[in-house]
């Protein structure tokens, strides 16, 4: 009987220490939320989506689900090109790319303070004025009457322009005036783009860059301006 | 992904209400119902052939081909496939669609460059390459004309193609080995024939041909700069020690307790794996459990155990304490502080044979381009390796990456900051 009981005894802490083994295997889990599964993004996004210090990495924070959506399947079917994205969106179903674009849209991170940028008081003011009044001259439409007075842009799909670095922003517009980065048709930043010049992309770029945080980071409610242009990626 | 399946069950639901609105007699109704399940019996093996893969350009019209397949020899273009009779296979015959996938040669009789692997295709069976026409035959028609390929001389020569297939091509379907249960046959057929996994597990020699005494022994896969490991039951980078189960978990959710699947094979696995059914992954996994282990690891030649021979002792301590130092401030958040992660979403380090190969190519590539496992049914949401490239250096990287191949019980080698360097420019894919 004892000789049993020990057997049992032994056989019970046997089984219990496996128990424990695979318990303590078994609930150690990746935490259950978005921001554990976009850890890939923030390396070069920020947790938040806020940006990093890398000057071609942008801002994601705030700008409308809408424009992350199609920016992201941009990258996932190869019409916006960037290897990195490119490659790390290829197998993720459509779904959760929207939840993605959600999660940083949704986020509210403070601004980050930009370098000053190395430009003389008029190119900032042409950029001042291409941004605000635009240059009816050339039929450049003001940034702001579509990306909004506080250029915090417009839902469902007009990103905001703030928080980004300068050299994030001329590198997009040369981006859409040498036709490497498009959208939908009709693609309206592909034509505003194509009336700049390089040096009206360097001041648009160093105004932008320049500016303090908005008051209220989030776009402006769907429609509430009436658009210049009509563009493909954000329906009337 | 699954808008190809709701395109097909809508094209069979207007088949069948057509059928019955109309009236017509049973037997025409009987015809169209069994022709309907051709249709779906042939989606579901293109599914496990993973036609769409280089049929498809990502994005764009199903099987309408144009899709670059970079080679070592040139670039080639896939054709379109889809049922338009100028410029798919709308105006093939069943049997000559048998010949390509058996034989190799299109429709002109013309023969065709091994990127298609007709070398695995040979042995599906007439039944199952007549359902995949029947699919192909039942997708929209796409007006794409095909795009030619771009290949360097003496390759661009078509006649070569008769000297690679006397050495590598052996025509023949798939015969059963009566000795093995039905669900071992199933997943061997899956395996050598629609799955051509021996395309990228088998080594590629120069010539782009693999030899079979060296059949899924593993082999860099030419121009993605990934290594794809031993499915034998090698224990050092095979599945050896590998649970049936954790084997089936990998295959049809891209994740396991074991580790997850990332880069060419997280393609396989949204592309066609995991629109298996249970009974086909198991079957897969009960065949690859079997594969007997010939060699030893056949990754290329190790660093030596002994470390560089020419490195001293010192330079090794310099470099896994650097390395135990980046992994504590970056990966042990995730993979925990033994390296046994946080399976499966965070997969475990320790004991895992991706990571101890004797080709780093895998463990290096992934801490420089980070990496999502795909999204599949079972893992709708997966979670995703940072990239480091932008914030670590190469003798950061090279430190690391020798810290978790020899940490925790792992008896990888060491990596060199050149073996970091090389693949640093290697663009991400």
């Amino acid at each position: 009987m004892r000789r049993h009981l020990k057997w049992l005894i032994l056989a019970s802490l046997i089984f219990s220490a496996g128990r424990a083994f695979s318990q303590d295997a078994s609930s150690e889990r990746a935490p259950d939320t978005m921001q554990a599964r976009v850890m890939a993004c923030a390396a070069c996004h920020g947790q938040q989506g806020q940006g990093t210090d890398n000057d071609y990495f942008p801002r994601l924070a705030g700008k409308p689900a809408g424009y992350l959506y199609n920016q992201l399947l941009a990258f996932k079917q190869g019409r916006r090109v960037y290897p990195p994205m490119n490659y790390l969106l290829a197998y993720l179903p459509d779904p959760y790319l929207q939840r993605i674009a959600d999660y940083f849209a949704q986020e509210r991170p403070p601004f980050p303070s930009l370098p000053a940028p190395s430009v003389g008081a008029d190119v900032l003011a042409r950029g001042q004025m291409l941004v605000t009044s635009g240059d009816p001259g050339h039929a450049i439409p003001a940034c702001a009457s579509c990306h909004g007075a506080a250029l915090t842009g417009m839902e469902p799909a007009i990103p905001g322009l703030l928080g980004l670095h300068s050299q994030y922003i001329s590198s997009q517009l040369g981006a859409w005036r040498y036709g490497t980065r498009t959208a939908a048709a009709p693609d309206c930043m592909q034509q505003v783009a194509a009336r700049l010049t390089e040096d009206d992309v360097t001041a648009v770029a160093a105004w932008l860059s320049s500016q303090p945080a908005p008051s209220s980071a989030s776009p402006i409610q769907r429609g509430a301006i009436r658009m210049p242009l009509a563009c493909g990626s954000e329906p009337k | 992904m699954s808008g190809v399946h709701v395109r097909a069950f809508h094209f069979i639901s207007r088949f069948v209400c057509l059928g019955a609105a109309l009236g017509v007699s049973a037997s025409a109704a009987y015809a169209a119902q069994s022709s309907t399940d051709v249709i779906a019996r042939g989606e579901y093996l293109a599914r496990a052939g993973d036609c769409i893969a280089c049929h498809t350009v990502p994005g764009d019209k199903l099987f309408g081909g144009r899709r670059p397949m970079v080679t070592p020899f040139g670039t080639l273009y896939t054709p379109n496939i889809s049922s338009d009779k100028e410029y798919g296979i709308g105006k093939w015959t069943a049997e000559q669609f048998y010949t390509t996938m058996h034989n190799g040669r299109s429709r002109d009789g013309s023969l065709i460059y091994p990127a298609m692997p007709f070398g695995s295709y040979t042995k599906v069976t007439r039944a199952d390459s007549d359902a995949i026409f029947a699919y192909l035959k039942s997708v929209p028609p796409v007006k794409q004309r095909n795009k030619p390929n771009e290949l360097r001389f003496p390759y661009n020569n078509r006649s070569l193609l008769l000297g690679w297939r006397t050495l590598y091509f052996h025509e023949g379907e798939f015969v059963p080995d009566k000795s093995q249960s039905t669900e071992w046959n199933r997943g061997a057929y899956l395996v050598q024939g629609l799955g051509h996994c021996a395309m990228c597990h088998t080594a590629i020699n120069a010539l782009g041909g693999s030899s079979e005494s060296q059949a899924f022994e593993g082999g860099l896969i030419p121009m993605q700069a990934w290594y794809a490991p031993s499915l034998t039951s090698n224990k050092e980078a095979g599945l050896g020690d590998w649970s049936t189960e954790d084997i089936e978990a990998l295959l049809r959710s891209g994740v396991s307790h074991r580790g997850a699947v990332y880069g060419p094979m997280a393609e396989v696995v949204f592309d066609s794996l995991q629109y298996l059914s249970a009974d086909d992954i198991r079957a897969m996994a009960v065949y690859l459990k079997t594969l007997p282990q010939r060699t030893a690891d056949t990754s290329p030649a190790p660093v030596a155990a002994g470390a560089g021979a020419n490195k001293s002792d010192s330079q090794t301590d310099h470099q896994y304490q650097l390395g135990s130092k980046v992994y504590d401030a970056q990966c042990a958040v995730c993979h925990g502080a033994m390296g046994r992660g946080k399976p499966p979403d965070f997969p475990p380090l320790a004991n895992n044979q991706s990571i101890q190969m004797s080709s780093a190519v895998n463990p290096i590539r992934m801490v420089l381009i980070g990496g999502y496992a795909p999204g599949t049914a079972l893992n709708p949401a997966p979670y995703g390796m940072p990239p480091f490239a932008q914030i670590l250096g190469d003798e950061e990287i090279a430190a690391v990456v020798t810290f978790i191949r020899t940490a925790w019980g792992n008896h990888g080698a060491p990596v060199t900051i050149k073996d970091v360097n090389d693949l640093r420019s290697v663009p991400a894919e």
